[in-house]
């Protein structure tokens, strides 16, 4: 045996310093948790997702209750008061066809923001269903919707719907409110999907390898019942992170499209159509308000989505967690 | 650099030290007044299972505590100067220089786009030894010495070219480039095949003392740390609990956490030979008796499948091809994964598979689950064909009777179901009892798990490994299987609880009379829970016989480089 050297006798811990525990005991007062009720617990400390609930809760009384921020109605317009100023009860002054902007701008709220929810919706969807079918079959299936997915990929969103809805405007004419948004919706939506389907394709392509769903497989759980019970919640979390974000685009793409004359026809209020009558005012510079407010609005909503799609990737991305 | 320098002094002194992890508001002390010292060109070994501090006192010395580590007190003395507190550029000119640094996982520690070759270089030329072409030299001459046959070539490949073992020698011929004095090892083989992992250790050891480099080796592993080191460090909770040389810490190990390490750590363990052979033949007695009561229940029984033969599971000539993309589009090459591999597990005995990773093991595993369609070959359950279930139900019966446990604690479990979820599934799947039946049934198999009740609202992510593990174990037996194929199913756990779970599969054996297919690369576990081994290399099965055959009597010299690379195997205990 070699000599011991200073410093590395032999030594041993006290016993009462250092007790022994049982081998792997369970901490039996750990409150209950999973990986939903975590997310919120990060979600309620985090200041961004209450910004953004902030905003979105002022974006949803316009919709819903306009009647608490203006009494003016949107529609009424006399040319006396075309680019009117600012006056009692009119708190930023008259459009070029002398209707009330913030009337205008707060009814407005109601078009985009639908068509961004809907889009959104419907997106998720189709792309949820093709992206899992192809990331949990493979195969030919796989070939097929990535296949089909890549070609709709590579074509611009805007470009592709301002065709779709110009066709669509020629065939249907005067559709009414809901006629109009569904156009639009639609129109986004047949080229929007192909990127959920990646993100949820690529998150299925992982999550099937995992034991667990070999585990339930050899319970004997059916392909079908393994894809809907263990598979798709497993994978749910990067398609709504993805799927938040994505909101806040669709909005500006109505907006664009209504700037362009094709989003909603000009008889719906709606913010895109007010910015878009109201270009020509930044070179006249008569009432400015009639361009900004409802850019402002925009703005402000889209930042509310995309705020609110930070918070939530935050709170669901498995390396924010501590474990 | 020189030499190594002849002097007395310590080479690396710690005490006292505190490192405490930031959480919000709290302070987590994670390493607490640990005191220890390493003399030039000694090997030590840290000792202790995962949390108690052990990587983490390695990452202070070397100034890699994550952000929201820091040193709350005492000391580190390098040659004794005090480095606790040194800032960024002095830690940086010990980094390389005079402290290197093996790291744990050898897969995720090369970055995969550059140039193993490059990769070293950028060691040399940080650390000021060489520039330019002498580097590329020195890149190659560093190779060589960890080992790497044909080193030009291989200095110029990537990582992906490597095998994990080539890799772990790269990193090692990394951490050496610049002739360090202290050089820390992470884990540097739990990673690696054991046969891998006794070359990369011999050549670690010479290596280092042909160079006087002084060795701090971090491990889980009570056998390796002894047979590798002279002095041993036992940390248990972020505390040191026993230090001392080696040999006396094994011999008569004084601290309760040393000597139930000393007595359950299965490399140890696998050597009491008569002990644990006896324990093992009584749990066999048992669980036949008990098997041979089923199988004449099971004969006579029209809903559950089989005859009772007394060979419940016949494995005839199985054969996996898998088919991989060749050279050249289009091109198909076949890889046989399993070769004509052929075996019987009795009822109520376990059956082991023993084999390194790419031997197959698994892959017939999944096939006997009726997870993956064999090439050829027959696979038959207590007298039924596989192939021959062609109906759902019948489908749906075998599966109740052969139940899994996977490897990986972390993947085994839905992280989205609770506990009660997960273990109640099975029984829903198949309709079993009304919903307060079921209840009742997941207490009782909590019970024989030996977890509490109360985790029945918890979800995987608060469970420890062993703790899913177990959970695991009583999915599998919700359904009263009557066999059950673990496929490495303690490989990821600390050894006290791989200990704990062996034990408890044991102990359900003889209670129930189960029937176990294990698989397993770790021929020490094998004596505590085996009655027959399979040893497999590249699909095929090179030895079958009883596990006292195998460990006593090798024929196969495969088999008996398995049993050598057992750590810990030449030391004696004093037990």
């Amino acid at each position: 045996m070699p000599d011991i050297r200073p410093g590395q006798e032999r030594f041993v811990a006290p016993i009462d310093e250092t007790p022994l525990r049982a081998i792997d005991a369970v901490n039996v007062d750990a409150v209950p948790e999973n990986q939903w009720k975590e997310a919120w617990k990060r979600l309620r400390t985090s200041p961004l997702f209450w910004l953004a609930t902030a905003i979105l809760v002022v974006i949803a009384l316009m919709i819903f209750f306009p009647s608490l921020f203006t009494s003016a109605d949107p529609e009424r317009a006399s040319l006396d008061n075309s680019f009117g100023p600012a006056s009692d009860g009119h708190p930023f002054g008259f459009t070029q066809q002398g209707a009330d902007v913030w009337a205008r701008t707060v009814h407005g709220a109601r078009a985009s923001v639908t068509i961004g929810l809907l889009t959104t919706i419907l997106t998720a969807l189709l792309g949820m269903i093709t992206g899992a079918i192809a990331g949990y079959y493979g195969g030919l299936m796989d070939t097929l919707i990535s296949r089909f997915s890549d070609i709709f990929f590579s074509i611009p969103l805007l470009l592709a719907c301002i065709v779709v809805i110009s066709v669509l405007n020629n065939t249907f004419p005067n559709r009414g409110f809901w006629g109009s948004v569904m156009v639009v919706v639609l129109a986004l939506a047949t080229f929007a999907w192909p990127q959920i389907t990646r993100q949820m394709r690529g998150a299925v392509l992982e999550i099937k390898n995992l034991e667990f769903v070999d585990a339930a497989t050899a319970i004997g759980a059916s392909k079908m019942k393994n894809l809907r019970r263990h598979i798709v919640p497993n994978a749910l979390a990067p398609v709504i992170v993805a799927s938040t974000i994505s909101l806040g685009v669709f909005i500006v793409a109505e907006s664009s499209l209504s700037f362009l004359g094709l989003g909603l026809p000009s008889n719906v209020v709606s913010w895109g159509n007010d910015i878009s009558a109201a270009q020509n005012q930044v070179r006249s510079g008569q009432n400015l308000d009639v361009m900004f407010v409802p850019a402002a609005a925009l703005a402000f909503t889209v930042l509310g989505f995309i705020l609110l799609g930070e918070a939530v990737r935050e709170a669901l991305d498995p390396k924010a967690r501590k474990k | 650099m020189s030499t190594n320098p002849v002097s007395t002094g310590p080479l690396l002194e710690i005490e006292n030290l505190e490192v405490g992890f930031r959480a919000g508001k709290d302070l987590l002390t994670a390493v607490d007044g640990a005191s220890l010292t390493i003399y030039p060109g000694q090997t030590i070994a840290i000792v202790g299972e995962s949390g108690s501090g052990k990587s983490t006192l390695a990452h202070a010395v070397i100034g890699l505590l994550p952000g929201n580590g820091q040193i709350t007190g005492g000391a580190i003395k390098f040659e004794g100067t005090d480095i606790s507190h040194a800032n960024r550029s002095q830690i940086m000119a010990l980094r390389g220089s005079s402290i290197g640094l093996v790291p744990q996982d050898p897969m995720s520690n090369l970055n995969p786009l550059w140039r193993v070759g490059t990769q070293i270089k950028e060691a040399l030329v940080a650390n000021g030894v060489a520039t330019g072409s002498a580097a590329d030299k020195r890149v190659v001459e560093l190779l060589e010495e960890a080992g790497l046959p044909d080193a030009e070539r291989r200095a110029r490949q990537y990582p992906h070219e490597f095998s994990g073992g080539m890799r772990q020698r790269a990193l090692i011929a990394m951490g050496l480039a610049a002739r360090p004095k202290l050089l820390i090892a992470d884990e540097p083989t739990s990673a690696l095949d054991v046969t891998v992992q006794k070359q990369i250790l011999d050549h670690l050891d010479t290596l280092t003392e042909s160079l006087g480099v002084a060795v701090m080796l971090i491990t889980h592993d009570l056998g390796l740390a002894a047979e590798r080191a002279d002095h041993l460090v036992v940390m248990y909770r972020g505390k040191i609990v026993e230090s001392g040389p080696a040999r006396e810490i094994l011999q008569r190990p004084e601290h309760p956490y040393t000597k139930r390490l000393v007595a359950k750590a299965p490399s140890l363990t696998s050597q009491r030979l008569s002990s644990v052979a006896a324990a093992r033949a009584e749990v066999r007695e048992q669980a036949v008796q008990t098997a041979a009561e089923i199988a004449a229940e099971v004969a006579h029984s029209a809903t559950v499948l089989g005859e009772g033969v007394d060979d419940i599971l016949v494995v005839d000539n199985l054969t996996k091809v898998f088919t991989l993309r060749g050279a050249r589009p289009w091109q198909k090459v076949d890889f046989a994964a399993v070769e004509d591999v052929s075996f019987r597990l009795r009822r109520g005995t376990t059956m082991a598979i023993v084999g390194e990773s790419g031997s197959g093991k698994s892959t017939v595993a999944r096939m006997v689950l009726d997870l993956l369609p064999p090439t050829a070959g027959r696979i038959e359950f207590d007298g039924h064909d596989l192939r021959d279930l062609k109906t759902k139900a019948e489908r749906l019966k075998l599966r109740r009777q052969m139940q899994p446990v996977f490897q990986n604690p972390y993947a085994s479990l839905d992280p989205l179901y609770s506990i009660y979820q997960s273990i109640e599934e099975p029984l829903r799947t198949h309709d079993v009892g009304t919903k307060k039946e079921r209840e009742a049934k997941v207490r009782d198999l909590l019970d024989k798990v030996s977890l509490p009740t109360t985790v029945m609202g918890r979800y995987p992510g608060e469970l420890s490994g062993g703790q899913r593990q177990r959970v695991a174990i009583a999915r599998a037996l919700a359904l009263d299987p009557e066999v059950v194929i673990c496929d490495e199913a303690v490989s990821a756990l600390d050894v006290l609880v791989q200990a704990q779970i062996l034990e408890l599969l044991n102990d359900l054996q003889a209670e129930l009379g189960l029937s176990y297919l294990f698989i397993t690369h770790d021929l020490a576990v094998v004596r505590q829970i085996a009655d027959d081994v399979l040893v497999m290399q590249d699909g095929k099965v090179v030895e079958a016989a009883s596990v006292s055959q195998v460990f006593d009597n090798p024929s196969q010299d495969y088999t008996r480089r398995l049993l050598d690379a057992i750590p810990g195997a030449s030391i004696q205990l004093g037990l």
